[in-house]
């Protein structure tokens, strides 16, 4: 599914410059489910964001799906991001002023689809995630644990290959956080890859592997048992 | 694109973003609102002042000038300077027939009198005139008629009075067709009472009798005090001045060079100035009108690119989510030129509105400062498409600032 070779990635901070990642080496299969943690300033983010496609390698090969991803303008970008991958944030990032039926159609808008086809498909993704009375709510009138579910139906409207997840649960309670884990487990369940950054260890503890990172290397690889947040929820 | 432009998506966007942040989409429209108000209002008043002056002049043959005989200032064929020249009707037939361009040649005389009606009496401006002064000077008459051909050729003792003589020298209501007025010491019919007009162009013009019966009370013979050559719409009146000038010289034995020797009021030159001043009244409306314009554009442009960077993560989520970077473009332009359209369309309204205040307010009665003061469709229809393409240049300043930033960094943005 993912396979990054030789992954090199450095910022300019006024005139030296900040290396980040010093040669990733990652593959990811079908339907795994893996934690990336590290502290912060260990590259976790911009790892998922050149993963994500939102940021671009200085150097190393990155290929997605039997696809390189290399020198990729930004249209091309961004109709691979829409192809290809599903995003949560820590944030929600959903648009407050749009309700979560139009929030989660945004993606299938910029597939070109059909409005009714859209929205029937948005209204089914939000079924899902158990939130279809919501549906012309805004945002704002929602709780977190609802905004985070909202974003998670919208990253899986397009159906994508592969799930990233920057903190999902970073602004959410305990008991909130482990709802949401419950969700994305689901998902993985049913066979949809997903990359979490995290840096938190309960959380990792739910994936099925763990890649830390440590000053732009990975330090250590290694599958868990996973811990299922079900038993937690309820 | 035009399917973008016709999709029901596109407006459903543009209406999200701009009904859901309201404030910012007023203050956003007031700039362009107020441009084209200004322009509106503005251009609908000149357009009133210059109809105002148009209907003062209208009843004036503008075209015109006056001439009349002086003293001469240079000694010529024999003839001592300080000579008074008196002009005839048969300069003023020589020309009318040789000078290229006149329409008309209208001999005058006129001179004070003492006028009296029974116990009521005054001095006024008593002009001898033929019936052709109606058409050069258009008499607005409320009662009975101006002079005519048989009045001239009978030497009939009528007389056409204006309000302000019928006010002096009747009671009020009083009907005065018929009735006699003295006019040194002879009695005369009075057939006509016309307004006052409302510019005074030219000599005072109190009672006209007719030409012939002037010549027979005043012994005037063939002189006449004045004429009134009025030049056809496409000649210079200017020229036509200077070539009837040189003609009677010719004829008085008067020096080629002798600049004192006629006197003349040149009514045309006049009137260009005031038509000058309503060319440069009205550049100056455009003027104005288009720099507030594009003054408020650039309030458009300015708050949308501050709108820009508070959209940043908008955009920056909308990119994650697969919105290519000509598709958010696109999408602001439209906003752009959809927010100045409503504005523009606004102020064409609001505008049309301020023009009807002035018309309800100055416009109405004939003494109105501004007639039908208006905008043509024409002028709309340009200031329309100024905007949208205005709107469009601006939009794409904030929609370039958009997409320029990357996607990590317009979602880092807190």
């Amino acid at each position: 599914m993912l396979n990054i070779k030789k992954l090199h990635k450095s910022y300019p901070i006024g005139d030296s410059s900040l290396h980040v990642l010093k040669g990733i080496d990652l593959t990811v299969e079908d339907g795994e489910m893996v934690a990336i943690m590290g502290s912060s300033g260990s590259g976790k983010s911009t790892l998922l964001n050149i993963i994500g496609m939102l940021d671009e390698a200085d150097e190393g090969e990155y290929i997605l799906d039997g696809v390189p991803i290399k020198n990729l303008t930004e249209k091309k970008a961004a109709i691979y991001r829409n192809k290809f991958l599903g995003f949560i944030f820590q944030s929600f990032n959903l648009i407050n002023y749009k309700n979560a039926l139009d929030n989660v159609a945004l993606p299938l808008y910029y597939q070109g689809m059909k409005r009714q086809e859209r929205q029937e498909l948005a209204l089914f993704h939000l079924g899902k995630v158990g939130l279809e009375p919501w549906a012309h709510h805004l945002p704002n009138e929602l709780s977190g644990g609802q905004k985070q579910r909202v974003a998670i139906a919208r990253a899986l409207a397009a159906n994508p290959k592969l799930l990233l997840a920057d903190e999902p649960t970073g602004a959410l309670d305990t008991k909130t956080s482990h709802e949401i884990m419950d969700f994305i487990q689901h998902l993985n369940d049913e066979g949809k890859t997903i990359l979490i950054v995290t840096h938190e260890e309960d959380i990792a503890q739910m994936c099925k592997r763990i890649v830390r990172l440590k000053d732009g290397l990975i330090m250590e690889d290694e599958k868990v048992e996973q811990v299922r947040a079900s038993q937690y929820v309820g | 694109m035009i399917k973008f432009l016709f999709a029901r998506d596109t407006w459903q966007e543009v209406w999200d973003s701009l009904s859901k942040n309201k404030l910012r989409t007023m203050l956003t429209m007031v700039g362009v609102w107020w441009g084209i108000l200004l322009l509106i209002g503005l251009l609908g008043s000149a357009r009133g002042l210059e109809n105002s002056f148009n209907r003062l002049f209208g009843s004036f043959a503008t075209n015109s000038v006056f001439v009349w005989g002086q003293n001469t200032s240079k000694p010529f064929k024999g003839f001592q300077e300080g000579r008074m020249v008196k002009l005839t009707l048969t300069d003023a037939k020589i020309v009318e027939e040789n000078v290229e361009g006149i329409e008309f040649v209208v001999p005058r005389n006129q001179n004070q009198s003492q006028v009296v009606r029974n116990f009521l009496s005054g001095n006024f401006a008593i002009n001898g005139d033929f019936p052709l002064l109606d058409k050069v000077q258009k008499k607005k008459l409320i009662h009975g008629r101006f002079l005519n051909q048989s009045d001239i050729d009978d030497n009939r003792k009528v007389a056409v009075i204006s309000e302000d003589i019928y006010k002096q020298l009747f009671e009020k209501d009083e009907e005065m067709i018929g009735q006699l007025i003295q006019i040194n010491n002879m009695n005369f019919t009075v057939v006509g009472m016309f307004e006052n007009g409302n510019v005074n162009m030219g000599p005072t013009s109190d009672i006209h009798i007719p030409f012939t019966t002037f010549q027979q009370i005043f012994n005037q013979g063939d002189n006449i005090g004045f004429m009134m050559i009025t030049g056809k719409p496409e000649y210079d009146i200017t020229q036509i001045e200077a070539d009837a000038k040189l003609i009677l010289k010719n004829l008085n034995n008067v020096h080629p060079k002798d600049k004192r020797a006629f006197g003349s009021f040149n009514l045309g030159k006049e009137f260009k100035k005031i038509t000058g001043f309503l060319v440069g009244m009205q550049f100056l409306t455009w003027f104005v009108g288009i720099a507030t314009l594009i003054a408020g554009v650039f309030a458009i442009g300015n708050i949308l690119l501050i709108t820009v960077k508070e959209r940043t993560k908008e955009i920056g989520v909308r990119r994650a989510l697969g919105a290519t970077p000509y598709e958010i473009k696109r999408q602001i332009v439209v906003e752009a030129v959809f927010i100045t359209l409503l504005a523009g369309f606004l102020g064409i309204i609001t505008g049309g509105w301020i023009l009807i205040a002035l018309d309800k307010a100055f416009g109405q009665g004939d003494e109105a400062v501004i007639v039908n003061a208006s905008v043509s469709i024409g002028v709309v229809f340009i200031s329309l498409i100024i905007l949208v393409v205005l709107g469009t240049l601006i939009g794409l300043i904030p929609a370039f600032k958009a997409t320029s930033i990357k996607p990590i960094d317009a979602l880092r943005e807190e």
